[in-house]
């Protein structure tokens, strides 16, 4: 329990510095690399919280698809590579205010509501039972979302072409 | 490890994300704090997996993956039609519809 522990924490900071660093740095390209940070954190946490499955669709997904879009997105919008400023616009000030607002009301419910609540893990869960929930509990949703990723993917080509 | 130090992590780090997406101008960059805070969402989603010893919170999560890959395609096709358009990524140009 307390490696655990001491994991968690060792993660949870590198997570927070990493997101701070995706929105405060002045490279757009540093940003994307932060991001990785934090997403592959994420993925250690789920496998902390033995959801194994999870955590390599996060690797699989976040880290090697949607990172790699990004990068994309950067280099087709031309973005200096260098250090550059004008990147944040003037609300800094409120946004802090805002953020900190509602990152301690968030606390302060949550502590409120769950602070007695323990997670004991016995085994991590096996792949077997998410692919049951998903065929057959879940397998409307699913088949919306696989529509609905079609109609990205194809709404996403109608809008990028030249024509 | 308590339940609570998971949730108080997911949102310190949708506040971040909050932060990204209010104060960053270049479109690309208000996607990757979008995505901050669709992780955070995640990290709850799997903490109460894991507390309610439970697999539908991991299929949610899936979901959520998924959504957040087709909202990039979406957004990232979005925002090179507004380069495109306005040889600039940067949000705070779009204001053809301010009054």
């Amino acid at each position: 329990m307390v490696a655990q522990n001491v994991a968690f924490g060792i993660l949870a900071l590198a997570m927070v510095l990493a997101a701070i660093g995706v929105v405060r740095t002045q490279n757009v390209v540093h940003a994307a690399l932060y991001l990785v940070v934090v997403l592959a954190g994420a993925a250690a946490q789920y496998i902390l919280l033995a959801a194994e499955f999870v955590a390599w669709v996060q690797v699989l997904i976040y880290i090697g698809a949607v990172v790699i879009l990004f990068l994309f997105g950067i280099m087709l919008t031309r973005a200096p590579m260098g250090d550059l400023e004008g990147l944040n616009n003037r609300q800094g000030l409120p946004a802090v205010v805002a953020t900190l607002a509602l990152i301690g009301t968030l606390t302060a419910l949550l502590v409120d509501a769950f602070s007695d609540q323990e997670i004991v893990l016995d085994a991590p869960t096996p792949t077997a039972d998410i692919a049951t929930q998903v065929f057959k509990v879940y397998v409307v949703p699913f088949e919306a979302v696989s529509i609905l990723l079609l109609a990205a993917l194809v709404g996403a080509i109608v809008l990028a072409r030249r024509d | 490890m308590l339940l609570n130090q998971f949730l108080i992590l997911a949102a310190i780090l949708f506040g971040i994300g909050m932060y990204g997406v209010l104060v960053r101008r270049n479109g690309v960059l208000v996607l990757m704090s979008v995505e901050l805070m669709l992780n955070a969402v995640n990290l709850n989603l799997i903490a109460f997996s894991a507390r309610l010893q439970e697999t539908s919170g991991q299929v949610f999560s899936l979901f959520v993956i998924t959504i957040a890959a087709a909202e990039v395609g979406v957004g990232l096709a979005i925002i090179l039609l507004l380069y495109r358009n306005f040889r600039s990524p940067d949000l705070d140009e779009v204001h053809q519809m301010k009054g």
